[in-house]
This record gives C-alpha cells, structure tokens and sequence, in this order.
C-alpha cells in the first residue's frame, strides 16, 4: 500500500515577494496580478528580478554568505524558509534525517574576469598560455565553488544542517519535476520519510542569457504573456524564483503534529524528441493517468516558457481539455514570475499547494483572454512543465479536508 | 528473491567501462591488475604557468567539436555499448528502463568565447554584452543545446531508447555511485525491472585544472606523471585530475534469471550521509563518512565483517585518505588492518564524476576474477595509516563482498556494498 505523501512546508521567493502571503496578495488578491519586469539592464531582454532578500535573516553567518554568489545564497535562503515553514529549525535530529532533492544549474562565472582575459586574448601573441597565466592569477579559488551545482545542496547542510542525504539533479526544467518525482516515488513506497526538494534560478546573469541566446531561445519584444508569443515567433522571459518545498509521509508528519498544505498525489515525467505533437501526447497520457476515474474539472497551473511550438501545442491541449470539460482554468506562472527553469515545477507545487490550502485560485495575467477568471475553487491542481528543449513533466496537488 | 527487508534483489547483469588505461573492461582489468597507470603529461592543451602538468585524459577518444560535453557524450556511449552487450538485454535501441546519468558540470568553453569576441561590435563597451550581440546574430544550435546540462543524457536516452525523462545528477565526486544508488531505489521499489547507471566525465580542460590547483586539491608530483598518484603513502599530494565512464546495467534478480542472463554480482547496500562542516572537508570526526559507510552496511543486513575487500575512495589527498581510513576502522575495528583496501585511482586518476561508477566496475571485476588491483605507487607508508593496501602488486584472493566509497565536495558522501552472486 503506497503511503500518502503530504506537502507541509513552503519556500517561495521570486520578483513578487518572499514567503506566501506575499505570493497570495500578489496573485490572487491583486487583479490584474502586476508583474515585475526589468527591461533594461540585460536588454533587449527582459526578465524577472528577486526582490531584495535579507540574508541575515536565512544565512546568518556573513563567512557562508561569502562564500557564495546569488545563486546558491537564494537557494539557501529561500531553502531556509521552508525549513521554517515546516517548523524543522532547531530539531537538529529530524534534519539530521531529512533527505534532500536539489535541481539546480550552474552558479555564476566571474564575468568581469571572463571580461578582461577576453580583451587580453585578441591581442595576446600566445593565446592559450596566456589563458592559463590569467586564469591561474584572476580566478578566485573559492568562485569554483560558488559555480559548482551541488554545492548548493553543499551549502543547505551547511547553513541549515540537512544532512540526511544530499543530491543534485541536472537538466533544466526537467531537473525540477524528476526531483519532485524522485522525492514522491521513494516517500511512497517508504525510501525515506522526510524530504526537502526543490531549486532556484536568477535571471539577468549575463552569463546564463548568453547560453540562452546562442540557441534563440529568449524573448527580445515587449513583455507579453506567453499564450500570445508562439504566433510572433516565440520565446522565453527567465524569472529570479527560489522554490523549496519539504514534502513527508502523511504518517511522519502526523506523528509530529504537522498539517499539510496539499497532498502530492502524483507526479509524472516523459521526454519526447518534439517532433511536433510528441509533447502534447506524452501530456495528454500523463493528464489522463493524473486524473484517472475522475470527472471533476482540475485547474492547471502551466510552465508554459512562451516557446514558440512547445506554448503552441500545450495552449491548444489545455484548451481541448477545458472544452472537454476537464480542465476549469489555466494559469501560466510564467506570466506571473518568469521561467524559473529548474526551479519552475518546485514553484508550481508550492503555488497548487498554496492556493488549495487558502481555499481560492489566482487571477488571469494574461492579455489573450486564454486565461478566464472564472473556474471556481479548485480541489485539484495540475501543474504542467515542459522544458525549453526537453522533458514533459506533470504533478496533481489536493486538497486535504 | 527477496533481501532481508523484504525488497527485490538487484543484480548487475552487465558493465562497460573507459578510463585513460584503454576501451573496454578487457583492456582495462589487463592493465589495472598489471599495475600500469594511465597519468600521463597533458598534451590536449598547453601547459605553461600550470602548477599541475598531468592527468589521466582519455586522449584516444576525439570528437568533432573537442568539448567537454562532446567527449563526455562520447565516452558514455563507449560504455554503455560495452555494458549493454554484455547483458544482452532488450533490443538495439531499446532499454527496458529509466536511466540514471552522472555528469559533470558543463559550459560554453574558452575556444568558442574567443571566436565569438573576435567576430564582436567593439563599440558595445561591456564583454558579455559584446558575446550576448554576437550569439543573438550566429544562433549555434550545437553549441547551445550541448551546454545545456540535460545534453549528455538526452543523447544517450535517445540512442539507446531507454524510457521516461533522464536523470542527470551530480554529487560531485560521489556522483557515480549515486546514479547507481538511483537505479537500486528504482528496482527495489518495483518501478522497473531494469536500470541503466551511467558515470561519465571528460572534462579535462586548463580551467579545470587551474580550478582544483586554487583549492589546493591536485599532485604537484610533475616530474613523473606515472608516480604523481600514491593514494595512503605519506608523500602523497593529492590526486590527479582524469577522466573515464562507465555504465553498469542493473537488474531485478529474478527477472534478470528468468531471462536466462549472466548475473555478475549484486548490489547488497547502498546509502549515504551528507556532512555539514565544510565546502571541502570532512567533519574533523569523520561521522558523516562514518554514518554512510554504516548506513550502506545496514541498508545491506550484513555484518562488518563480512566486508573481505575494500575499494577505496583514495584519492592521494593528504585529508581524504586519513579521514577514509580513520573512518573505516571505526565501523571496522582492528580487523580493518587485515582486510584488503586498494586505490585505483593511483592508476586511473580521479575520474571525478564518473568515478563511483568506474570503481564500481573495478569492484565487480575483482569479485568475478578473483584478482584485486594494487595501490601502485605505494612506496612509503604513511605511519599513521595502517591498511593493508595491496601495494604495488596485484593479489589474488576470494572476494566476495566489496565495500566502495565515495566521497565529494559539498558534504557527499556515498557508499556500494557489492556481493558476488549467491550461488
């Protein structure tokens, strides 16, 4: 009999705010929800940028705040937060037992080094020696560090003291949804008890928007909700978001008197070579798995990146689920927050999860109409995510009364 | 056939493996159990103002595109091609199960940032904003989706059709053992009944080594490169950066039997235990190594004792091998003093991300041929060691179950019990 798995602490940080409350007025007691958009200091790009975060308050020791560049300092403050929020602070037996899940990319490189060893190279009479000269002077040993992916996660246990295990997943968005998979699958069939999952992403590094430009994949136009991008060649808008969730055995948590957020009740992932309509059939089976033997209408919460063929096909999806009847509403986070990447689907479970626990659903951003405001209350979230480049990933969250 | 907790049994029913000493576990285990190393000085790139000149690169492997990804790719599909038809499952192209990939972190390299600054509008002031002009106007398809870090495993899902969404992951220098510590998770909770574990890392670039030589990781041992690796000897200076793969196909037993397929070993234990104290080190006390070697005894239902050859971490750093053997004899005991504890890496390098999984193969091979590898440069003990470290010759014994360890910065640390297969 697989156990139930129970959602009973939430980190969330992104250009709205920090924490729930502030997520929940933005988006769900603000109407229109009013994103936050930079659109000049990495232009033509736009994104999303973090709200101001007081490390102390997370990340007490300024040696450990050192130590680190913004990516991994929001990833263990907003880590730090969820910890908090499931009331684990202090109880150095539980998080001596708490496994963690991490999704993560790469921290920063050290552009302004990057920057002059560039200018040096084109006029340098040996170019690869004089790379090696520069790079063993200009580096920073403890930069390495700060870039490495799992010294995220190396960090949590550091400053929050999550030692029962620790692991790193790679592979953009993906990466976000087989970490909540993984957590999921081990809680249910007792591989663990007690997890702490989740990712964190910061736009407007230069670093990351070049990776992201070389393959077009950004979007360069004036911000636009991603239901309108696929028919004006697509693209995608990178958010700052730090999404942490712990997710327990119903059991566990009962034992130490936690209520839950929402029930994880399944979580699935694919990954086709999106020759056009694979993903939209990999969703469709996973829609149909989630919500077997039931006829109630779901809302989703997409992950849609405003890509131009993937946001076409997951658009016209929804939109014959939501005919069919089976789907009330959709809300793109994206139009919200930006694409978080690996830290988009922890953001979406932590956003099911929020608005079933607060018995309401958030308010349209979206400038085409595809998003309606009506839909009611939902009961049961579905969030979608689909990577830029690969992976289809879907979870359900419910309600638990 | 069920363990002591009730789980399905998971056999290895095949393993692939490349390392700077050759392709495949032939030439490999030939050249392994012969003592010969495979670090040599490095000739990829230029090595001028290195503090560190050698490595264990795989320098027989060439790509296209001579990257890091391209050549992990690379050596990962050599691998798991070798594992694959060793256990003759499913059919080409067609993996009967999800696969778990261990990869190290990749990025737009140097080469390519020269071309695009070269071919950049000087009037942009900023570098990066110069690059980002470029990149917009060249749009490398390749390029991109190869710096991505779902690359590597995407293409190998793709060839050899293994099913749902790929896992890369990466527990740094642990990462291997942890791929494989997924694909036991996955049979033992009947998700599937095969797996697909691969550890694959060639990613030997100047950055990478300039990177380890600023944290002070890496063998200043120049002179010599064949010598620079002494894992447990008291001059040991710390390891040398290398590069490998490996893929090890795992099994439920009792499908892998109905099937009619060789059972090479099986994996007993796997486990883990994250440390707090510090980016680089261990615990001064050693409990978080401490606690994974004794989670992984646990996880396994057997006793200690039972353990009769040790595949080390060892990766020639002074810290690492101390804390390794201070932390074995606390789970040990004085019998550690007797039990067989050998370094490959004193013959094959670090292979970093892939090394769990490489020493993995080296762990099996040693229960299947009854042969350990030697510690080789093993030439002055460190008094305050006292391991029998096979050193410098191969030995043959009876093993039977296989304690592997491997540690990485950021805390991680993970742990594989092998037994050979119950007869």
């Amino acid at each position: 009999m697989a156990r139930e798995v129970w959602i009973t602490g939430i980190g969330l940080t992104s250009s709205l705010g920090e924490g729930l409350d502030a997520h929940w007025q933005a988006l769900a007691e603000t109407d229109p929800p009013q994103p936050v958009v930079d659109t000049t200091s990495a232009a033509p790009f736009a994104f999303y940028p973090m709200v101001p975060l007081d490390l102390d308050k997370q990340i007490p020791r300024r040696a450990d705040q050192r130590q680190m560049e913004p990516w991994q300092r929001l990833g263990a403050y907003t880590a730090g937060l969820a910890l908090a929020d499931a009331g684990l602070v202090g109880n150095a037996e539980l998080l001596g037992q708490t496994h963690m899940v991490i999704a993560a990319g790469a921290g920063e490189r050290d552009t302004a080094a990057d920057g002059e060893i560039l200018k040096g190279l084109a006029t340098a009479a040996a170019p690869e020696q004089f790379l090696n000269e520069r790079l063993s002077s200009d580096l920073r040993p403890t930069l390495f560090l700060a870039q490495l992916p799992n010294l995220l996660a190396g960090n949590i246990s550091i400053v929050h003291k999550v030692t029962g295990s620790s692991r790193t997943f790679l592979g953009e968005e993906i990466s976000g949804v087989s970490a909540v998979e993984v957590v999921w699958r081990r809680i249910r069939a007792g591989q663990g008890d007690i997890f702490l999952v989740g990712g964190a992403s910061i736009a407007g590094r230069k670093d990351m928007i070049l990776q992201r430009a070389i393959g077009g994949t950004l979007w360069a136009g004036q911000p636009a909700s991603v239901w309108a991008r696929p028919e004006k060649g697509g693209g995608t808008m990178l958010g700052s978001l730090g999404a942490f969730l712990v997710i327990e055995s119903r059991d566990h948590a009962e034992a130490r008197g936690r209520q839950p957020y929402a029930r994880l009740s399944s979580v699935s992932s694919d990954q086709s070579r999106r020759r056009p309509g694979e993903a939209a059939t990999n969703a469709a089976r996973q829609f149909d798995e989630l919500t077997e033997g039931r006829s109630d209408p779901v809302a989703v919460l997409s992950g849609a990146t405003g890509m131009g063929d993937a946001t076409r096909e997951e658009r016209d999806l929804l939109a014959a689920l939501i005919a069919a009847g089976r789907v009330s509403t959709v809300r793109a986070t994206a139009n919200v927050v930006g694409s978080g990447i690996e830290a988009t689907f922890p953001a979406q479970i932590a956003l099911g999860a929020l608005a079933l626990s607060r018995k309401g659903f958030f308010k349209p951003a979206d400038e085409t109409g595809f998003e309606k405001a009506e839909g009611g209350v939902p009961k049961r979230i579905v969030a979608t995510t689909w990577g830029i480049w690969r992976g289809e990933g879907m979870g359900l969250v419910e309600a638990v009364d | 056939m069920q363990d002591h907790r009730g789980r399905p049994v998971v056999a290895i029913t095949g393993i692939g493996v490349v390392t700077s000493l050759g392709q495949g576990l032939e030439d490999n285990w030939a050249a392994l159990t012969s003592g010969r190393s495979g670090i040599h000085r490095i000739n990829r790139f230029p090595i001028e103002h290195l503090r560190t000149t050698i490595a264990g690169t795989i320098d027989f492997i060439k790509t296209e595109a001579g990257t890091a990804p391209s050549l992990t790719l690379a050596a990962g599909e050599r691998a798991t091609e070798e594992a694959i038809a060793m256990a003759g499952i499913g059919t080409p192209g067609n993996f009967p199960g999800p696969l778990f990939t261990a990869i190290p972190p990749v990025e737009m390299e140097w080469p390519r940032r020269r071309d695009l600054f070269a071919a950049a509008d000087p009037a942009i002031t900023d570098v990066y904003d110069r690059l980002i002009d470029v990149a917009c106007r060249i749009n490398d398809d390749f390029e991109y989706k190869s710096t991505l870090y779902g690359y590597v495993a995407e293409q190998l899902a793709d060839r050899f059709g293994t099913r749902g969404a790929p896992i890369s992951l990466t527990t740094a220098c642990a990462s291997g053992a942890t791929a494989i510590q997924l694909g036991v998770e996955a049979i033992r909770r009947g998700d599937s009944d095969a797996a697909l574990c691969v550890g694959t890392d060639c990613s030997v670039t100047a950055e990478a080594v300039i990177r380890f030589s600023l944290l002070s990781a890496l063998s200043n041992s120049n002179e010599i490169p064949e010598q620079a690796s002494k894992p447990f000897s008291k001059e040991r200076d710390g390891f040398v950066i290398a590069e490998g793969a490996a893929a090890l196909v795992l099994e439920n037993y009792d499908s892998a039997k109905a099937r009619g397929a060789k059972i090479l070993a099986t994996i007993r234990g796997a486990a883990e235990k994250a440390d707090d104290f510090h980016r680089t080190r261990s615990k001064p006390d050693g409990s978080a190594v401490i606690g994974s070697i004794r989670n992984t005894i646990e996880d396994a239902g057997i006793e200690p004792s039972a353990i009769d050859y040790i595949n080390a971490h060892g990766t020639g750093t002074p810290e690492n091998d101390k804390m390794e053997a201070m932390s074995l004899e606390a789970v040990i005991g004085e019998r550690l003093k007797t039990v067989p504890i050998s370094s490959n890496k004193s013959m094959i390098g670090h292979t970093l991300t892939a090394a769990g999984a490489v020493e993995a193969v080296f762990s099996v091979q040693t229960m299947r041929t009854g042969r350990i590898p030697p510690t080789i440069n093993y030439t002055m003990p460190d008094p305050g060691i006292e391991l029998d470290v096979v050193p410098n010759q191969a030995r043959d014994a009876h093993v039977s179950v296989v304690l592997s360890n491997s540690f990485g910065f950021g805390g991680q640390n993970a742990c594989l019990l092998f037994a050979a297969e119950p007869a």
